[in-house]
């Protein structure tokens, strides 16, 4: 329930919810090693289509997920600057040539091919993105485990990510309360306080945290070997679904969506698709 | 990865939680504006020192993946592969330290210091810059720019806070070799 909260789950009716959270991990896997291994624009582009066609599919309203597009936009453009403040000639020097637009000052010049790199950068975060929230937003997270064993993980490295799920809203309400214990107090952590009294302050609340947390992995870890946890080499899992025609469709088409996007990009041995020779 | 003991399991799965919780709701600014102290990585440094590398590195890949997937987009790789790095580096000398038996003192504490600088130092000047080169082809003195600063961050962080935590925490084990028969 709580978990939910963490991640952010909007349950729906739709084709993309009824696929199983293993394909949806996988679909999603693939597609990001695409999109982070490419950088040709013409290959950028089909995966924005793709990937925003995917959104619509999944009948989740933009609204509803306003404000992580809100967050990234946020933080690309600030990456963007810095990108631009740190190297104003990185475009430029990935793409050979040089077509000045305007000075800023004389060391800031913007030039054609700093912008059209600024946009392939973005484009390479951005297409990724609804794929993200779809993953996030369309899979229950009592499932990931199972997902994640479904690929070919461990079902212990599973169970970890599931017990660290559980225990997020646990130990967020855990530190709220020593927190405010300890500002009861006059322990700061604000800009009231000195930053090396910030640190030591949060020594007094990151140890009774840090020791609770202690004593709950040894509470957690008796009880499942109480279970017998761990014996065999494999387990089963509640909340598994069988695979449908559904689900092969999407990893195969995931599949060639990674096997396109290498191809398209790597074919003339050169990772930048370059408009300007 | 079937050896893991169960409760290496579920120390991977609090510690991962631990660090998602400091990572993504405790901010304590340092002074420069916008950026944070990241305490997730005292824990980080505390748990691998306890835990093993293993342990550390998944703390830090699991937490910080969870981190980037709750604020909704997806996982800046580079970084989160340069937290399980930081994991993986600080929890070598675990055997070392031998903190179930609580002796934490003196020489320990200094290799504590030590390996928690050499693991942010590889983790975000050497990984997590390439990786942004080789991903985003990013300009190389921005990423390195932006990796010095967290190296030197989150070593602090890692050191003072994390050691001074180790100290705490060895205090309340019981030492081997504590009890002595009356004369």
């Amino acid at each position: 329930m709580s978990a939910k909260t963490v991640l952010n789950y909007i349950p729906k009716k739709s084709v993309i919810h009824e696929l199983t959270g293993t394909t949806k991990l996988a679909f999603f896997l693939l597609f990001t090693f695409a999109s982070m291994l490419t950088y040709d624009t013409r290959v950028l582009v089909v995966l924005m289509v793709i990937s925003f066609s995917a959104f619509f599919l999944s009948k989740i309203k933009f609204k509803e997920v306003r404000g992580i597009f809100l967050f990234l936009l946020i933080f690309l453009l600030l990456n963007n600057f810095f990108v631009f403040l740190f190297d104003p000639g990185h475009g430029s020097d990935l793409y050979g040539t040089e077509h000045i637009l305007f000075y800023i000052t004389k060391r800031l010049v913007v030039t054609q091919e700093q912008l059209f790199y600024m946009v392939n950068l973005t484009m390479k975060y951005f297409v990724a993105l609804p794929v993200a929230i779809l993953f996030i937003s369309a899979t229950d997270p009592s499932e990931f485990a199972a997902s994640l064993n479904g690929i070919g993980v461990s079902y212990k490295i599973g169970y970890a990510v599931a017990i660290a799920l559980r225990y997020i809203p646990d130990i967020q309400r855990d530190y709220q309360a020593i927190s405010q214990a300890q500002q009861a107090r006059g322990i700061e952590l604000g800009k009231n306080e000195r930053l090396w009294n910030r640190l030591k302050n949060s020594i007094n609340i990151l140890l009774p945290l840090v020791l609770s947390c202690l004593s709950r992995i040894d509470t957690v870890s008796n009880a499942m070997s109480l279970r017998g946890f761990g014996k065999n080499k494999k387990r089963s899992w509640y909340v598994k679904r069988k695979y449908t025609s559904k689900d092969f469709a999407a990893i195969a088409f995931g599949i060639l969506i990674l096997i396109f996007s290498l191809v398209v990009t790597f074919h003339d041995g050169n990772r930048f698709y370059n408009p300007f020779v | 990865m079937n050896k893991f003991s169960v409760k290496t399991v579920v120390a991977i799965g609090i510690g991962a939680a631990l660090f998602f919780v400091l990572g993504r709701f405790v901010a304590i600014p340092s002074g420069i504006p916008n950026t944070n102290i990241s305490l997730q990585y005292a824990v980080l440094g505390l748990f691998s020192a306890i835990y093993g590398p293993i342990a550390g590195a998944l703390i830090g890949f699991i937490g910080h993946t969870l981190i980037d997937l709750s604020w909704g987009g997806s996982p800046w790789w580079s970084w989160v592969i340069a937290s399980a790095v930081v994991g993986l580096v600080a929890g070598l000398p675990s055997k070392k330290f031998g903190l179930a038996e609580g002796n934490f003192a003196g020489k320990k504490v200094i290799a504590f210091a030590i390996v928690n600088a050499i693991a942010n130092a590889v983790a975000w000047i050497v990984i997590a810059p390439v990786l942004d080169i080789v991903i985003y082809a990013e300009p190389a003195n921005k990423v390195f720019a932006q990796g010095a600063f967290a190296a030197v961050s989150n070593s602090i962080t890692a050191i003072i806070v994390g050691g001074l935590l180790l100290l705490a925490y060895s205090k309340t084990i019981a030492k081997s070799g504590s009890l002595k028969e009356e004369d």
